[in-house]
């Protein structure tokens, strides 16, 4: 009896590892930023590079920073829905674009719609690495106190946003 | 005319170079250390390459980065930590010992173990399922015997 039993719990083992090995993304690195403070940054405003943009404006506010480029292709796929929730008024968005060209960034915001408050313009690409950005789009929501809460990678579908990110932002908002 | 034309393309590849990313700072010691380091740290995006020889972009801004705080007199240990506090410990090639990649770093060696264990324990096993017999006399006759008329053939 033995023989069989012990070669079977080795099977089931083995089959519980690969089973959540299907389910698990290796291009999702967990931030080690989550649970820190937003990393400040100061940077111009992409439709008025005169005036500029910093996470300590946004005190006592619940946030979205989406990091976006007109050259991102799943930026696309996502722009419909940050659109819808723009439109919804619950949480600001506002749009860091990483590593793009002032006027290819304008263009794709005039043509498609502007879901984001306020735009900042990372041309280097400097304050993507504070925030640990590998890969457009990403989607940080930072709390009251400018502590980031959560991060999406990649795109923002409309179930990341039912099921994580509104009630996080529902949660965060009914905090002091 | 054509021998012109085919000569002028056989000219062409002198003109386009390959190799390793291409951006090399004015300084060849401070470059070599920079890509010393690059070396036991991972391009994010794509996973498999170290972010000496990745030709991501963020490859390279990294690299510029790491460049630029070597020469401010940065160590290498400062540079991989701030480096961890952006990406996570997933940067390293060398993962840290932590509470979990304890299974990481032993596990490998705890399998050899188990493995040692069975191995010991299945010989231990079949030594005691084939006793040792002393042979009686008669048996011992036939035997050589046999033995004997093999060797007569």
């Amino acid at each position: 009896m033995m023989r069989f039993i012990l070669p079977f719990i080795v099977f089931i083992v083995l089959s519980g590892f690969l089973y959540v090995g299907l389910n698990l993304d290796p291009r999702e690195v967990p931030s080690p930023l989550i649970g820190k403070a937003a990393p400040a940054f100061n940077l111009p405003q992409l439709h008025d590079p005169a005036k500029t943009f910093s996470p300590q404006d946004m005190k006592g506010k619940v946030w979205l920073l989406n990091v976006w480029a007109s050259w991102c292709v799943s930026c696309k796929e996502e722009h419909p829905v940050l659109l819808q929730l723009s439109r919804q008024n619950i949480v600001p968005i506002y749009g860091l674009d990483y590593k793009d060209k002032r006027v290819d960034a304008e263009m794709t915001l005039s043509g498609a719609g502007n879901p984001y408050t306020v735009t900042v313009s990372d041309t280097d690409g400097r304050i993507g690495i504070d925030y640990g950005v590998y890969g457009v789009p990403e989607t940080y929501v930072i709390d009251k106190q400018g502590i980031i809460q959560y991060k999406q990678i990649g795109p923002v579908t409309h179930r990341s946003l039912n099921e994580t990110i509104l009630p996080l932002v529902a949660k965060l908002e009914k905090q002091p | 005319m054509k021998r012109l034309i085919v000569l002028l393309l056989c000219l062409i590849p002198l003109f386009v170079y390959a190799g390793e990313a291409k951006d090399l700072a004015a300084d060849p010691v401070l470059e070599k250390r920079m890509i010393g380091l690059a070396e036991k740290l991972r391009c994010l995006v794509c996973q498999n390459e170290s972010l000496a020889s990745s030709h991501a972009e963020l490859a390279e801004d990294l690299r510029r980065e790491v460049r630029e705080q070597m020469s401010k007199g940065m160590t290498d240990q400062q540079i991989m930590d701030y480096l961890v506090a952006r990406y996570g410990d997933f940067v390293l090639y060398q993962p840290p010992v932590k509470s979990y990649t304890v299974l990481l770093w032993f596990g490998p060696f705890a399998l050899l173990l188990a493995g040692v264990g069975v191995l010991i324990f299945q010989l231990r096993k079949r030594r005691q399922s084939v006793p040792e017999v002393e042979l009686s006399a008669e048996a011992q006759q036939r035997a050589s015997t046999l033995l004997n008329n093999e060797k007569d053939n």
